[in-house]
């Protein structure tokens, strides 16, 4: 079968630099001279004139997605993504390369673009169709769809700006949602939202992909995309570094760069944080002696600490740990105030150097490799400080239950449970 | 829900990803596929520009009869400025209607592509859609003026005869003129925000450049006259007075008028279509 998308070579190059290096302001153009206007007219970029101040946000990025195919793309900020849904959906030109695309492009690189806050749900329906290509007997017939699957119900005929946040965001997914291309490219809608409407968009990225039609799908919910897709591609640097089975191109990104020692710390960037409420110093794991290490015996247990600054005082702030499998799935969250007695102790944490620390007890962790996420942030109020992948470590379960059995066990967890054997007499 | 009228393989549309390189030539076809979308934005800024102000559409209305009775006031009664023989206010209306149509189109559009950034960097459509659903939202004053000027017309007793058919082409003219300007300033605008501020200044100087005040006799006949004629405004407003209140008939000035907005038209759409691929990138 031929390919829906075929990309070879693309690459992407932006200028970077300074505003005073850019001609943004007439004043700025005149006073690099007429020679620069020479060139700006002849073309804003036209691959041949070399700088000092580029950069290639993409660079030689290729491959193919077959029709029906659900592809991932995961990176970290900055990796390409973006860039590659936008030349894919045609908003920008690659620099370099060529692509064919069978099929119209629906994105949704941001729901909600094209809303206006003055106008009503009903009129938002239409321009937001429009503007994502619709015709307008398409939206007619798919109104009440829309509507149904938005949930603003009575609300429609208000305008937008009076909506909570929450209203707009799934009257803008609904819209974006019931567009019909052949070809749809998502980056990160799933960020926002309640949990029960994640569900429902989840569902309806799968009936894309059931009816046949090709889903590109960016985001940084491993869990998304594990759950989503078959395959995906790592950006890293703007390098398209694997195109592999999902399972383990997750497991390939979550390791990308990670601290192995045992210690994450976090660069002392005093002069851009020095007003930063919240300032990491540096996240650990310690064996029982209190050492630095990369690798646990989960049968002695361990323990994990965070060590922080405050530069102002904070009510109400919570420290924390989420601890992940390599592929994303999450083994628990914990909060250093999820004692209400702690809390209680800890409602005002004053400025000043701190180390949070927690235990986790004997024969919890099954063995495999771990990431810890942290999270510093007052509940509904503030979220100061996260970072899902700070650190990665090993456990070992030697000694654990059921070690003597050598096959690997399945779960996160390997619980030293109690059993009972009762012979049971009829 | 499977959908048995989705196109098959051969029907679907094959679209090429590769660098931008000069003239691009205006896809028309395309162009025409988003006409909704054209229609769609234009309904927007119609809608939204008078959403919240109490007096509503009734300002497409003031605005115009405001400036003339100021300039009844000055040119006609302090000054005594001649008007091809016609009373002051008509003959000052009478252009003040297709300037305004100008002048807005020209505003509106210089500013649109910066002003729906969100759009340009999110969605791909024909980016000419965006100055061209402005300049067709500056009809809709357009067409109340109209009103009000027939009303002003009755009131003087001065009723259009069949030259108004004439209105037609002339309106199209003023909207062409329109467009080729704002082509060439929303994209210069993309780059340098500069534009956006020169643009009322321009507009300014521009209407004193042109015969709605004064008439066009008070410029010499012979090359001053031509050169006058390179403002295309000039055989605009020119040929809107005549078609709708007689007097004198569009000349040569008109031919120039056309030449030059044919010319800007052709530029502006180049500039435009070079840029375009740009936009997303440093809008």
């Amino acid at each position: 079968m031929n390919p829906v998308i075929r990309i070879e070579n693309i690459s992407k190059r932006y200028r970077i630099g300074t505003v005073h290096d850019r001609p943004d302001t007439l004043r700025d153009l005149l006073t690099t001279g007429a020679k620069r206007v020479g060139r700006l007219l002849k073309s804003g970029h036209d691959g041949r004139y070399e700088g000092p101040s580029y950069i290639w946000a993409l660079k030689d990025i290729s491959f193919e997605v077959e029709r029906g195919q659900v592809l991932g793309i995961v990176g970290r900020n900055g990796a390409g993504k973006s860039t590659l849904l936008k030349i894919l959906s045609r908003v920008t030109d690659p620099t370099l390369g060529y692509g064919e695309i069978h099929g119209r492009v629906g994105s949704l690189l941001e729901v909600g673009t094209g809303f206006h806050p003055e106008l009503s749900g009903r009129e938002n329906i239409y321009l937001n169709g429009a503007i994502l290509g619709m015709h307008r007997e398409e939206i007619d017939r798919k109104f009440d769809e829309i509507v149904e699957f938005s949930e603003v119900g009575k609300f429609i005929d208000t305008p937008v700006k009076r909506f909570s946040s929450g209203m707009y965001l799934r009257l803008a997914f609904a819209v974006a949602a019931h567009l019909e291309p052949e070809i749809l490219v998502v980056d990160e809608v799933l960020a926002v939202g309640d949990a029960e409407f994640q569900l429902k968009c989840l569902g309806k990225m799968n009936d894309v992909a059931q009816e046949g039609r090709t889903v590109l799908f960016v985001s940084h919910n491993m869990s998304a995309i594990l759950r989503l897709t078959q395959e995906t591609i790592v950006l890293d640097q703007g390098k398209m570094i694997m195109r592999a089975p999902t399972p383990q191109a997750v497991d390939h990104y979550l390791n990308m760069g990670l601290n192995k020692q045992g210690e994450r710390i976090w660069a002392d960037n005093k002069s851009v944080d020095g007003e930063a409420p919240f300032v990491p110093v540096a996240l650990r794991v310690l064996n029982p002696k209190g050492e630095v290490v990369d690798t646990v015996n989960a049968t002695v247990g361990f323990s994990i600490e965070l060590e922080y600054r405050l530069n102002q005082e904070i009510s109400g702030l919570r420290v924390g740990i989420y601890m992940m499998t390599t592929r994303g799935e999450f083994v628990f969250t914990s909060f250093d105030t999820d004692d209400p007695e702690m809390f209680e102790k800890h409602t005002m944490r004053k400025p000043g150097h701190y180390i949070s620390r927690c235990t986790i007890p004997p024969d919890l962790m099954n063995e495999g490799r771990y990431v810890l996420g942290v999270n510093a942030s007052v509940y509904r109020i503030q979220r100061y400080f996260q970072d899902d992948k700070a650190l990665i470590f090993t456990v070992d379960a030697t000694g654990g239950p059921g070690m003597h059995w050598p096959e690997p066990r399945l779960g996160p967890v390997r619980p030293n449970l109690d059993w009972t054997i009762g012979k049971v007499d009829r | 829900m499977t959908d048995t009228t989705r196109p098959t393989n051969d029907t679907v549309p094959v679209i090429y990803l590769r660098p931008s390189t000069g003239w691009l030539g205006i896809d028309l076809k395309e162009l025409w596929r988003y006409r909704e979308l054209i229609f769609f934005l234009t309904w927007r800024d119609i809608k939204v520009r008078y959403k919240q102000a109490v007096l509503g559409v009734a300002w497409a209305v003031l605005q115009p009869i405001l400036t003339v009775l100021i300039f009844t006031v000055i040119f006609g009664v302090l000054l005594g400025t001649p008007s091809e023989g016609l009373p002051y206010p008509l003959f000052a209306f009478s252009a003040m209607l297709p300037w305004q149509l100008f002048a807005s189109a020209l505003q509106r559009s210089s500013v649109s592509l910066v002003g729906n950034a969100n759009l340009i960097t999110k969605i791909y459509f024909p980016r000419l859609a965006i100055p061209l659903s402005t300049v067709f939202s500056a009809l809709v004053d357009f067409g109340i003026s109209l009103v009000v000027l027939l009303l002003v017309m009755i009131y003087y007793q001065h009723l259009p005869g069949l030259n108004s058919l004439w209105l037609v082409p002339i309106i199209l003219l003023t909207l062409l003129t329109a467009l080729a300007v704002g082509l060439w300033l929303s994209a210069l605008n993309v780059q340098y925000r500069d534009v956006q501020h020169m643009v009322p200044f321009i507009i300014q100087v521009w209407m004193y450049a042109s015969p709605i005040v004064y008439p066009i006799e008070t410029i010499p006949a012979g090359i001053w006259r031509s050169l006058y004629g390179l403002n295309p405004m000039v055989g605009v407003i020119q040929g809107f007075r005549w078609a709708l209140l007689g007097g004198n008939p569009p000349d040569v000035t008109m031919l120039i008028s056309v030449v030059v907005v044919i010319l800007l038209l052709v530029s502006g759409l180049y500039y435009f279509r070079r840029m375009e691929k740009t936009f997303a990138d440093i809008v």
